[in-house]
């Protein structure tokens, strides 16, 4: 096997191993008891071939690929430089986590709802929409990530889910449409799709009203993806409704693909400072940050304070956008990976806490901290880490993008940031107060246990946490590293053009 | 005729914007539906109108002829219609299992979700505990 053939394998296989789980698995519809296995040895293996691809583009820097052999930029292409591989290795360990939760979760009526083949599939969505090289193609995968998020989210079949997914469903039916129609528009301007190419073209155009009117839609677009003010409401309509398993990895994942995508598209295609749309992403994420933990303050269900706070974070990861500095872009990079692992956390813990306290109402739940006093203890690094107390990885996450907020003369960002950072650590004491510290409403007589397939991946999560924590100046310069790719287009471009080969080497120098 | 065509996608943009401003959510989903299909219209545009020649290479030649269409957005558009497709089909059967466990297709009567967690809610009536089964 040459090189090459390796690192096309390298490159495809986080999205081609995923999609073949979703065929065994759905051919194993009706037996369950075969499916849990082989979901967790595929999911171990899709966190294998994530391994493989971060080791591959710390070796390359970025990774190029067309399919079909068609030149450069005529055919489908993956491009995986260290943002995208940072964040496909993050969901390979992520979903390996919830599939261990979701053996003791997920019931026989959700396995016949065909839970395992859509999870995978869910997986290949986002491992597709982080990997893919045009514009496109990234509509593509949204939309599998849609179609089969949808699946999981009515897998239950309850009314409160029906209600929900209809939310979901229309507000991010009409988002897939507004970026459809970007992409329509920037066809039309540039006569491209694919990413390096475009950031190759469209330096050179005029800013016509097409151009202008796509930059726009797709604002709109990943703004209904990521849930910021004021496109979000689809988002505490629904997340709480889903078993838990399923709510844990949408909120992990789902939002930053919406994230990530803006990230690409304003960085690599529009830039913030020239489009003239950095003080709308600024307010907006002010603004995001400000609503999603005030919605959370007033909640009284666990999941739906968690939902609203997704929208809340959402805010400090478009910091980053709005900032545009490397540093600032390096800090919302660790954001958006410190986020995955602490929300998903979060959303984990609130099953643990609906095991052990059969509610997740706080006003009817409490005393879990003389029953289950571990689950406290665990449920303290997540909660903590979200709110940014030291030394954990929220911590170093908002150290970061308040840092360069302060240097990138946007103070007030700075100010609205700590401000909700108070009011998120407000809320995590609520669901800790209530749902830990104060005595239950009504005596329990047997304590309910958590098993040991729900608190392994908790422990494990909370465990990286606190080792980015603790450690965190490997993580930074990562995510420094990975901010180049976005500072700076033409190492993408290069990578693209560059050589002859499909597999392009171009050295990176630290930015400071 | 561009401009014919433009003012045609904007109708149609503007009755699906329409359509989804109701209540009924068949009328938000035919509306969804109606936006898709002037995406697609809107793709379509973004290759350039005028050229009816197939986009075929001629024996010995290496690339299309000048006065060949584009076919690049004719396979985002067919792309985009599949998907566009399955996702109104689903966006239905969303539309009638509601109707069939919620009792209504107004979409300003759903609160089923966040009648959870709010604590603004109105106290739930107790009235409806059996639901119509399909």
């Amino acid at each position: 096997m040459t090189e090459h053939t390796y690192n096309l394998l390298v490159l495809v296989f986080p999205v081609l191993v995923p999609l073949a789980l979703a065929a065994v698995t759905a051919v194993l519809w009706r037996s369950p008891g075969l499916q849990r296995p082989v979901a967790i040895l595929g999911l171990g293996a899709i966190l294998g071939c994530s391994v493989l691809l971060v080791m591959a583009v710390l070796r390359y820097d970025i990774l190029a690929v067309e399919f079909g052999s068609w030149p450069v930029p005529f055919g489908i292409s993956f491009v995986a430089d260290r943002l995208a591989a940072a964040l496909v290795a993050i969901t390979g360990v992520l979903a390996l986590c919830v599939g261990i939760f979701s053996l003791r979760d997920m019931r026989k009526i959700h396995l016949r709802g065909g839970f395992y083949p859509l999870f995978f599939g869910m997986i290949a969505g986002v491992n597709g929409a982080f990997l893919t090289g045009d514009v496109f193609n990234l509509y593509v995968w949204f939309e599998v990530m849609l179609i089969t998020s949808l699946g999981l989210l009515v897998i239950g079949r309850t009314k409160a889910q029906i209600d929900g997914a209809i939310k979901y469903a229309l507000l991010n039916l009409i988002g897939t449409v507004l970026f459809l129609m970007a992409v329509g528009l920037l066809y039309g301007a540039a006569g491209t799709l694919a990413f390096a190419d475009l950031a190759r073209v469209l330096p050179t155009l005029e800013p016509t009203p097409g151009l202008v009117g796509a930059a726009i839609l797709f604002l709109c677009a990943f703004g209904i993806k990521a849930g910021v003010f004021p496109l979000f409401f689809w988002l505490p309509a629904s997340y709480h409704t889903a078993p838990f398993t399923i709510s844990a990895i949408f909120a992990g994942l789902l939002t930053k693909v919406g994230v990530y995508a803006a990230f690409r598209v304003f960085t690599l295609l529009f830039t913030v400072e020239e489009s003239g749309i950095r003080e709308i992403v600024a307010v907006v994420a002010a603004l995001t940050m400000v609503t999603g933990v005030f919605g959370a303050a007033v909640q009284w269900n666990i999941r739906r304070i968690l939902s609203f706070h997704i929208i809340s974070q959402i805010g400090y990861m478009l910091m980053g956008l709005a900032i545009a500095t490397p540093l600032a872009l390096a800090g919302a990079v660790f954001y958006i990976v410190h986020h995955i692992i602490v929300k998903a956390n979060l959303f984990l813990l609130a099953g643990a806490i609906r095991q052990a306290s059969g509610t997740d109402d706080l006003k009817k739940s409490g005393g879990l901290l003389k029953s289950h006093p571990w689950l406290a203890v665990l449920f303290l690094v997540p909660a903590l880490s979200l709110a940014g107390l030291p030394p954990l990885s929220g911590f170093w996450a908002k150290f970061l993008v308040v840092d360069a907020s302060f240097k990138g003369d946007m103070a007030w960002l700075a100010a609205v940031a700590l401000f909700t950072g108070l009011l998120t650590l407000y809320s995590m004491t609520k669901i800790w107060m209530e749902a830990f510290w104060k005595a239950p409403a009504t005596e329990r007589v047997r304590v309910r246990r958590v098993p040991l397939a729900m608190t392994a991946p908790i422990v494990v999560l909370g465990a990286i946490t606190l080792a980015i924590g603790f450690n965190a100046e490997p993580f930074v310069q990562f995510a420094e590293m990975a901010s180049v790719t976005l500072t700076d287009p033409d190492v993408y471009v290069a990578a693209f053009f560059g050589t002859e080969t499909d597999v392009g080497a171009v050295t990176l120098e630290r930015s400071e | 005729m561009i401009f014919i065509y433009a003012a045609t996608i904007a109708i149609v943009a503007g009755a699906g914007i329409y359509m989804i401003l109701a209540r009924n959510l068949v009328r938000i989903v035919m509306g969804v539906a109606l936006l898709a299909a002037s995406a697609n219209l809107l793709i379509f545009l973004s290759g350039r109108l005028g050229s009816v020649a197939p986009p075929i290479i001629p024996d010995g030649a290496d690339t299309l002829a000048a006065s060949a269409a584009n076919p690049l957005p004719q396979a985002l558009v067919l792309t985009a219609i599949v998907i566009g497709f399955a996702l109104t089909a689903f966006a239905v059967a969303l539309a009638v299992r509601a109707y069939r466990s919620l009792g209504t297709l107004d979409s300003t009567a759903m609160h089923d979700a966040e009648a959870l967690g709010s604590p603004f809610a109105a106290p739930k009536l107790t009235a409806s505990k059996t639901t119509p089964q399909g």
